[in-house]
């Protein structure tokens, strides 16, 4: 739910539907006039009192409603605007208070006009209970407009609430997964290079591109090859060993019986940058950044293991909260629920091993082989 | 007169000579002193051969650019003008474009030449500019500059609410201080020394990674390694040589205060 100004405080529209009221009880006014030929200017200042009492008497009610819907005395409908009470509460009330609000218009008429018509004293009950009830209607009328209206309006602030949510999501995780800070760098890399060394610049500028490639189909493919997880990650260990030389020392594990199963792409991508970002990249001296994969019974364990920093103390790293590391346990939990899971701990030796448990059985059915598969599964 | 003089600080080999041979061309004049490959070694070259500039890459191993010219700023002899700072970044979250016309520069990578250029010729302009009448107001924009940058959420990490009480175990009890007692934090290595009227605790955690969760307007940070409550000290004092020390009300000890800080201790 989201927040909205106290309904006590600010009755979006109150003047709206003060205006919409005397419009219409003008129109009653002008259909007296017409079909009884009464006096148009008695039947104006009879109407106009008795809808603006009706209008303001039913703002009251609401307004109590809200009010003790804030309190809690009354619980609040389930759906509906701010301080909805629900229909039955509201339907009591109106039927309570328009004959009220009938009467009490009626005598503001009478004092106007100097005439002595239709009041509670009336001669004719039937005219009287007609006119209440045509009153009643009206109201209930009106309420169900503005009511599905209000309903309608909230709905759309939440829609579009959730909708900003969901923009500012994606945005992010795209932010995330195009790396500004490493694009850069890899371009700055790369304009260097090109004056030195252009043959190595071309190789490193063809792993950018398939790099960017991956990362932009990750989004559109739900699976591809274990392979090509592996072949996209040594793109992306082949940029960093440019940039950092021999700080970082790498190797990849995967054993041959395991390169055609089916993950999710990308999976490892966010643990690889998190441990040169915070593991090897912050320590002067560099280290060693280990990618295995094995299988373990019915799981697939994919492991990423760095010689770095290690895990800072009583942060909120150890239980992976940065964005990151959360986007892959979001993931993991769509695909496969509480079956695969994430686990972060510090390597006695120093450094962190992150570690990634998938279910051999559920895991993807190759879709047919894409051009993404076929060019890059090495 | 002699050259100009510079210390190149980035980790990124291939960047640090990119950098070196593009100034050549620009500014063949310009003796570059040192290439440090991380933050600490940025520091103990820049205090050792005391360059007219510093081009420092703001994230590196160790320690980063800011923090750098924190240190380098600190422990800058006094009777050494300070060095002119150019900040080198790839991409960073928080624009710098305040910057751009003031004190201290920065410049993005891959790094213009154009823009490169720009920034030597600033240089120059600032390093010919005569030397004011007293020490230290030429000085006094980058000193508040760097001091706002080292306060910006670029270096400092917006926090939620802050610190009511410090968690301190001593053998296998932990002591529960209110911040409200603590008289200054101190930075021990990796470790925060907390010292309130009568004793002090070791916290295992850094002053750098207490501090953003400290209520700022309460505990002043006088020094990289120093918070002082700023409600226990009893009065600062400026020495001959504009050096400034705190002297607090419960604990005998005189604290000195940076310059970056200095300028936060004068009448109302």
């Amino acid at each position: 739910m989201i927040a909205t100004p106290s309904p006590l405080h600010h009755r979006p529209g109150f003047l709206r539907r003060g205006v919409m009221s005397t419009v219409f009880s003008l129109g009653i006014a002008a259909m007296l006039a017409g079909i009884k030929g009464l006096d148009p200017f008695v039947c104006v200042i009879y109407s106009l009192c008795i809808g603006m009492m009706c209008w303001l008497t039913v703002e009251a009610l609401l307004l109590v409603f809200a009010l003790l819907v804030d309190r809690r005395w009354i619980a609040a409908a389930p759906s509906g605007p701010a301080g909805w009470p629900g229909w039955p509460w509201v339907s009591l009330g109106v039927l309570v208070a328009i004959p009220l609000a009938y009467s009490v218009g009626n005598h503001m008429g009478n004092l106007i006009t100097g005439q002595a018509n239709h009041g509670l004293d009336a001669h004719s009950w039937r005219s009287y209970l007609g006119f209440v009830l045509m009153s009643v209607m009206v109201a209930f009328g009106g309420t169900y407009y503005f009511y599905s209206r209000n309903r309608m309006v909230s709905a759309q602030a939440e829609l579009e609430h959730t909708r900003r949510v969901a923009a500012e999501t994606r945005l992010k995780l795209l932010e995330a997964q195009l790396e500004p800070h490493m694009l850069f760098n890899t371009l700055a890399n790369l304009r260097a290079l090109i004056g030195v060394d252009p043959d190595a610049a071309q190789t490193m500028l063809d792993h950018l591109i398939d790099f960017y490639r991956a990362t932009l189909q990750a989004s559109r493919l739900p699976w591809h090859a274990l392979g090509a997880e592996f072949a996209r990650t040594a793109d992306y260990l082949a940029l960093m060993t440019v940039r950092m030389g021999p700080r970082l020392q790498t190797c990849l594990r995967l054993p041959d019986e395991l390169k055609d199963l089916e993950v999710p792409p990308l999976l490892l991508q966010p643990l690889i940058e998190n441990a040169i970002k915070h593991g090897l990249e912050p320590q002067p001296g560099g280290g060693q950044l280990e990618v295995s994969a094995h299988r373990k019974g019915p799981s697939l364990v994919l492991q990423v293991r760095d010689t770095g920093m290690g895990l800072p103390v009583a942060s909120a790293m150890t239980q992976g909260t940065g964005f990151g590391l959360l986007q892959v346990r979001e993931r993991l939990s769509t695909l496969f629920g509480t079956q695969a899971s994430l686990a972060l701990s510090a390597c006695p030796e120093g450094g962190t091993l992150v570690q990634i448990t998938l279910p051999i059985t559920t895991l993807g059915t190759p879709q047919g082989q894409t051009a993404f598969q076929s060019e890059s599964t090495p | 007169m002699n050259p100009p003089t510079a210390l190149i600080a980035e980790d990124e080999d291939l960047l640090a000579q990119a950098l070196q041979s593009e100034l050549h061309r620009l500014w063949p004049e310009l003796k570059i002193l040192a290439v440090a490959p991380d933050g600490p070694s940025a520091v103990t070259q820049a205090l050792q051969h005391l360059p007219a500039m510093l081009f420092l890459d703001i994230r590196m191993p160790g320690l980063s650019g800011l923090d750098a010219a924190q240190a380098i700023v600190e422990e800058w002899p006094h009777d050494h003008p300070l060095p002119l700072m150019v900040f080198v970044t790839a991409y960073d979250q928080y624009a710098l474009q305040a910057f751009d016309h003031a004190a201290i520069d920065y410049v993005l990578k891959p790094v213009k030449p154009a823009r490169l250029a720009l920034t030597c010729d600033r240089l120059k302009a600032a390093l010919h500019q005569p030397p004011g009448p007293s020490v230290s107001p030429p000085e006094a924009p980058m000193i508040q500059q760097l001091r706002a940058l080292l306060e910006s959420p670029l270096h400092r990490p917006a926090t939620q609410s802050p610190l009511q009480v410090i968690q301190a175990a001593v053998g296998s009890t932990i002591h529960m201080i209110p911040v409200t007692e603590v008289v200054y934090f101190e930075a021990a290595d990796k470790y925060v020394r907390v010292l309130t009227a009568h004793k002090d605790y070791l916290i295992r955690t850094s002053l750098k990674e207490l501090t953003p969760q400290l209520d700022e307007q309460c505990f002043w940070q006088v020094h990289r390694g120093v918070v002082v409550q700023a409600t226990c000290i009893d009065h600062a004092v400026r020495d001959e040589a504009g050096r400034v020390h705190l002297r607090l009300r419960d604990r005998p000890e005189k604290i000195p205060v940076s310059r970056i800080y200095a300028s936060r201790f004068k009448g109302m």
